[in-house]
Parts: C-alpha cells; sequence; structure tokens
C-alpha cells in the first residue's frame, strides 16, 4: 500500500527505493565474493579461507604447491563458474524481456540443442566448420552452431511483423531438428564417442582454462556496459511493443542487438561448459522479484545472481560425494527446476500474463 | 504552434486505411476530437503522425517544420502517443512507469528536475495516492489514467489520446478530459483526442474531426458537426442536439427505426 505523503513525499519513496536497490546490489557482490573464496578453499584437503586469500594476494606465500593447486586448478574453475553463470543469467533476462515472456532463456530457443549437436559432430565424425583448429574442435563447432541458430531467429525476425511467440516457435522448431540430428550422431557413435557427447552435454566446469575466462571477461566488459546504456529503452519494452513504439523506442533495432548480444553470450557459455539449464531461467526470475525491472538494477542483479548460483552450485559438485566433481548440469536441473516451479506458483497471479 | 495535415495516405501492407487526408490548422491551445465509428482510421491516424505507420504519401507540417523528415528521437520529443492497449505486468510502480516514459526522451541520468516532472505531473492527474503502488495492481481505469501521465509528462508539442476515457468512471472521465483540456491551454500544445462519447466532444473539445473510412467527413467546432446529417449517417443512429440549462450540448441519440 501507498503512503499518503506530505510534499516531496513521492520523490523521497522513490529515492529510498533506489538507495535500497544499490544496497542490494552491493549486498549481491559480497555473497558472491565469499562464495567465491570458499569454491576456491574447498576441495580435497580444505585449506582456511584466510589462507586462500593470502594465496590469491601473493601466490608464493604458502609455498609451491599451494601456489599450484589454487592457480592452476580452483581458481580457473571457480572463475568459469562466475564467469558462466553471468553470462546465462544475462543472456536469459535480455531474452526475457526483448520476447515479453517471463519464460524464456537461451535454451528455449534450442541454442544449446544446436551446441550440442555441434559438439556431436565434432566428437563423432570429427568433422569441424573451421578446419585446423586441433583440441579446440569441439569448443568452436558448439559455439558455432549456437551462433547460427541465434543467428537464424535474428534473420527471422528481421522479417516484418514476426512475433514474440513465432520467435518461440522457430526455437521449438529448431530444438526438434537439431534434437533428431542429434540422436542420429548418437545411434552411430561408438562407446566411447557416445560417453563423449554425454558427458559434454551434461555441462561440466573441468573445462575451465584461462583463455577462456580472458574471453569470457571481455565479452562480459563489452555486453555490460551496452546493456546498461539501453537500459531506459529495455524497460519500456517491457511495457508492451506498442507502449515502448509509443515512447518512440526502435523496437526493431533495439531487438536485432539485443538477440545478437544473447547470441554472443549464450554461444559462448555452452561452448565453455556444456549444456547448463536454469541459470539463465532462474536468475533473473529471483532478481525480478527484489529489484523490479528497472533494468539499471534487474540486469546486474540478474549477473550477480546468476554468477552467485553457479558459484554454488559448483561448491555442491564437489561435496555431494568427497572427492567425486559431478557435472553442474546436472545439479542446476535438480536445484533449478524446483525453485523454478515454486517461482512459478508463487507469482503467477502478478507475473505471467 | 500549429498543425496542419496534407494529401495524408497511409495503410498497412496493400491495405489504405487513411485515403488522402487533409486537416486545415489547427490553432495552439486546442483540444481537437477525433470522432467516428469504429474501424475508421483514428488509431491509424494517430499512428502516422507518431511515425509508427508509414506514410504512402503527405505531409505532416508542426510548427513549420515537416514531422515526416524528422528522425525518431525528435519525433518523440515533439509527439507523444497513448495507444489503447496501455495494460501490462511489469513489476513496476506507476512513479517508475511515468519516469520511464520521460526518460526516453531525457538522457541517462536521473535528475532533480525528471523527479519533480512525474511528481508533478501524477499530482495534476490526482494519482499521487498510487505512486508507489505496482502497475500490476492497479483496476482498469487507474492503469489508463496511468498512461495518460506517461503521456503528458514528456511536455510535448502534440499530445494524440486514443479513446483516454474509455475504462473509466463518469468522475475520472471528466477529470482526465479537464486536466488535459487545462494543460493544452496553459501549454498553448495542440490535443487530438479519439473519443466514443459524443457528449464528452461537444463538452471539452474546441473542433470535431468526423472520420469513416479513412476520410474526413466532417470539420468544425462541435456545435455545428454535431448537427450535420453526416452524423447520423455515420453512427446510423436518429440524433437531436439539445441546450442543457448549463449551455452545454446535449447529444440525444436513439436507433433509427
Amino acid at each position: 500500500m501507498t503512503t499518503m505523503s506530505a510534499p516531496e513525499g513521492e520523490i523521497s519513496v522513490y529515492s529510498s527505493l533506489i538507495g535500497r536497490r544499490i544496497m542490494i546490489l552491493c549486498a549481491a557482490c559480497l555473497l558472491l565474493a565469499a562464495s567465491f573464496i570458499f569454491d576456491i578453499s574447498n576441495g580435497p584437503g580444505n585449506f582456511p579461507m584466510s589462507k586462500v586469500v593470502e594465496v590469491l594476494w601473493d601466490k608464493a606465500s604458502h609455498g609451491v604447491r599451494m601456489e599450484v593447486i589454487i592457480w592452476d586448478f580452483r581458481l580457473p574453475i571457480a572463475l568459469t563458474a562466475v564467469l558462466v553463470g553471468a553470462m546465462l543469467a544475462v543472456a536469459g533476462a535480455q531474452m526475457q524481456t526483448i520476447l515479453n515472456n517471463p519464460l524464456a532463456e537461451p535454451f528455449t530457443l534450442g541454442i544449446s540443442t544446436a551446441a550440442s549437436f555441434g559438439a556431436a559432430l565434432a566428437i563423432v565424425l570429427g568433422w569441424s566448420l573451421i578446419p585446423g583448429v586441433g583440441h579446440l574442435i569441439v569448443t568452436i563447432n558448439a559455439f558455432l552452431f549456437a551462433f547460427g541458430t541465434c543467428a537464424f531467429i535474428l534473420l527471422a525476425t528481421r522479417l516484418k511483423g514476426v512475433s514474440s511467440e513465432t520467435i518461440i516457435l522457430f526455437g521449438i522448431a529448431i530444438f526438434f531438428v537439431f534434437n533428431a540430428a542429434l540422436a542420429m550422431m548418437q545411434y552411430r557413435a561408438s562407446e566411447d564417442q557416445l560417453s563423449r557427447i554425454v558427458f559434454w552435454m551434461m555441462g561440466s566446469l573441468t573445462r575451465a582454462s584461462w583463455e577462456k575466462i580472458g574471453l569470457g571477461t571481455a565479452l562480459l566488459a563489452v555486453v555490460i556496459p551496452i546493456c546498461l546504456m539501453r537500459s531506459w529503452q529495455l524497460t519500456a519494452l517491457r511495457m508492451g511493443e506498442e507502449t515502448a513504439r509509443s515512447m518512440g523506442v526502435d523496437v526493431n533495432r533495439l531487438r536485432a542487438e539485443m538477440l545478437l548480444i544473447i547470441s554472443l553470450l549464450a554461444a559462448t557459455a555452452v561452448a565453455f561448459v556444456g549444456t547448463v539449464g536454469f541459470v539463465g531461467l532462474v536468475g533473473p526470475h529471483i532478481a525480478r522479484m527484489i529489484v523490479g525491472e528497472d533494468q539499471r538494477f534487474f540486469l546486474p542483479l540478474s549477473a550477480l545472481i546468476g554468477a552467485l548460483m553457479m558459484s554454488l552450485t559448483s561448491i555442491l559438485s564437489k561435496m555431494i560425494t568427497p572427492g567425486v566433481l559431478y557435472p553442474i548440469g546436472i545439479i542446476t536441473a535438480l536445484i533449478g527446476v524446483p525453485v523454478f516451479i515454486s517461482v512459478i506458483l508463487s507469482t503467477r497471479r502478478d507475473r505471467l500474463s | 504552434m500549429t498543425l496542419e495535415v496534407g494529401n495524408l495516405s497511409a495503410g498497412y501492407g496493400r491495405k489504405m486505411i487513411l485515403k488522402d487526408l487533409n486537416i486545415p490548422v489547427i490553432k495552439p491551445g486546442q483540444l481537437v476530437g477525433i470522432i467516428g465509428p469504429n474501424a475508421a482510421g483514428k488509431s491509424t491516424l494517430f499512428k502516422s503522425l507518431t511515425g509508427l505507420v508509414k506514410l504512402r504519401s503527405g505531409a505532416i507540417t508542426l510548427n513549420g517544420t515537416d514531422l515526416a523528415a524528422q528522425g525518431r528521437g525528435q519525433k518523440a520529443r515533439r509527439v507523444a502517443y497513448m495507444p489503447q492497449t496501455y495494460s501490462c505486468n511489469a513489476l513496476l510502480s506507476v512513479f517508475e512507469s511515468v519516469l520511464l516514459a520521460l526518460k526516453q526522451t531525457s538522457g541517462w541520468r536521473v535528475k532533480a528536475d525528471n523527479l519533480t516532472r512525474v511528481e508533478t505531473i501524477l499530482r495534476e492527474l490526482g494519482l499521487s495516492h498510487l505512486s508507489s503502488r505496482g502497475l500490476s495492481e492497479l483496476s482498469g481505469g487507474q492503469s489508463q489514467m496511468v498512461a495518460v501521465a506517461r503521456t503528458m509528462v514528456r511536455n510535448p508539442e502534440l499530445v494524440l489520446l486514443d479513446e483516454p476515457t474509455s475504462a473509466l468512471d463518469l468522475h475520472h472521465q471528466l477529470s482526465i478530459m479537464t486536466s488535459v483540456k487545462k494543460a493544452v491551454t496553459s501549454r498553448e500544445i495542440i490535443a487530438m483526442v479519439a473519443l466514443h462519447d459524443l457528449n464528452l466532444a461537444a463538452e471539452f473539445c474546441d473542433r470535431l474531426l468526423l472520420i469513416r473510412n479513412g476520410e474526413i467527413l466532417a470539420d468544425g467546432a462541435p456545435n455545428v458537426v454535431l448537427a450535420m446529417p453526416e452524423i447520423k449517417e455515420t453512427y446510423r443512429v436518429e440524433t437531436s442536439i439539445e441546450e442543457t440549462r448549463r449551455g452545454s450540448l446535449y447529444v440525444d441519440a436513439h436507433l433509427s427505426a
């Protein structure tokens, strides 16, 4: 309910709301930092968090063994978890915004299935879209197929009068096509190849590397400022396409830009760690419940919550069975689905059309 | 500040909705009512003035410059259009949504002046008590008034309101129209309002345009236009115009036998 207010009342209510949102963003950053450090300290031979921080600060502070464990094994995995979580959540948030559909995420459009098919092509036939890439063949194939799928959807939406429902239908069609093609690959794969495909599709953080981290960081560093610059237009788009147009937003251009960004983010994330579902869906949902849909706050918080979710998943994947590293894709689905269903049930009246 | 529309033709795909439409000069401070049956082309006229529908031909001269030749951002600054669909389920408060409309044309950073303008328009339209209410919690009528606030807050030269009173009770119909009228005269701008209620049109408008099949059938002061036989033909009703004791016009209508 509202408060009947003295002069300046509405403005001060709004200003304190903004202040609260900034606090929430700061709190999310702190939580993420804590989870990140804990993720690094956690594992065989649990190190105290203070020791981890010291090694992060000064590589050589606790000897070569600690340096190798932290810097070569744990840190890349922990960083990849954070980056991929942020990428998937930003991609999901923007997909929900431009399609005006709270249930959309990169995977709704069949992007992960396309990537899986690309990976399977490389694993089974050794066939690559770009020849001579060596051991990166699986990653690059996955990226290209994911990106190609996004580009196809992008072109389709450039055709006049394609509604958001139509885009989702495209996604479903793409999903079925690549699923069938993937089944075909699996059918003709050898036992060893089949297990590699299945393992790829489960999603794993052990494919982390410093090159990937550099690429992912660079991508996010470009994409997030662009999205923030467009935040007023993106928020307007959530008011409905016609309203946004009437406010002067170039909806077609904004959609095309965002689809390109989503394509890059989703394709990169999937190529890095394989199929990881629900982070792109649940992250933005939680962010929306906490700060609403002002994109100046919604977007950064989506990224932070996505990163936090993946970081926690990474911790969990090590803790379920000590010594065994479960594929994160399985865990995000196990946790993500119940969270998602509870989100739908608890908020259906207000938030879903 | 004047508006003049000459030889305007527009439509969707192959279908032409507006055919060679002319609107002689509208003077500043005028509230112009657009009346006509459903599917007459009222919304299309608004959309073509806003640039949401491409013109086939014609010129829109607002205050001496051709609107059709201006870019999207420029147009958005000068013309504010309220479409008929305004309900949405976005998680935004009323205050945020009005600020959002303002921020589309005024830079990224929220300045103190932006906030004051939002607060003022909410107060003018009697919406202050809804300020921190969520958009999805509003009734149909409240959403409609907030949509009017989003349109008026942008301080445009030309305001286009597509049936702004369709979901409102009698009190709010009158209060919205009064606020719009006040803004139009005090700011010396032009407003075009599509209305189905002829009595409301008679009460508030300085001039009426009767549109049917994308053409203007009648144009003039309310007492002139409402008395024309074209009104009866267009709506397929019998009408008589009476003057009330208060001195305003009353359209008495019934189906022709």
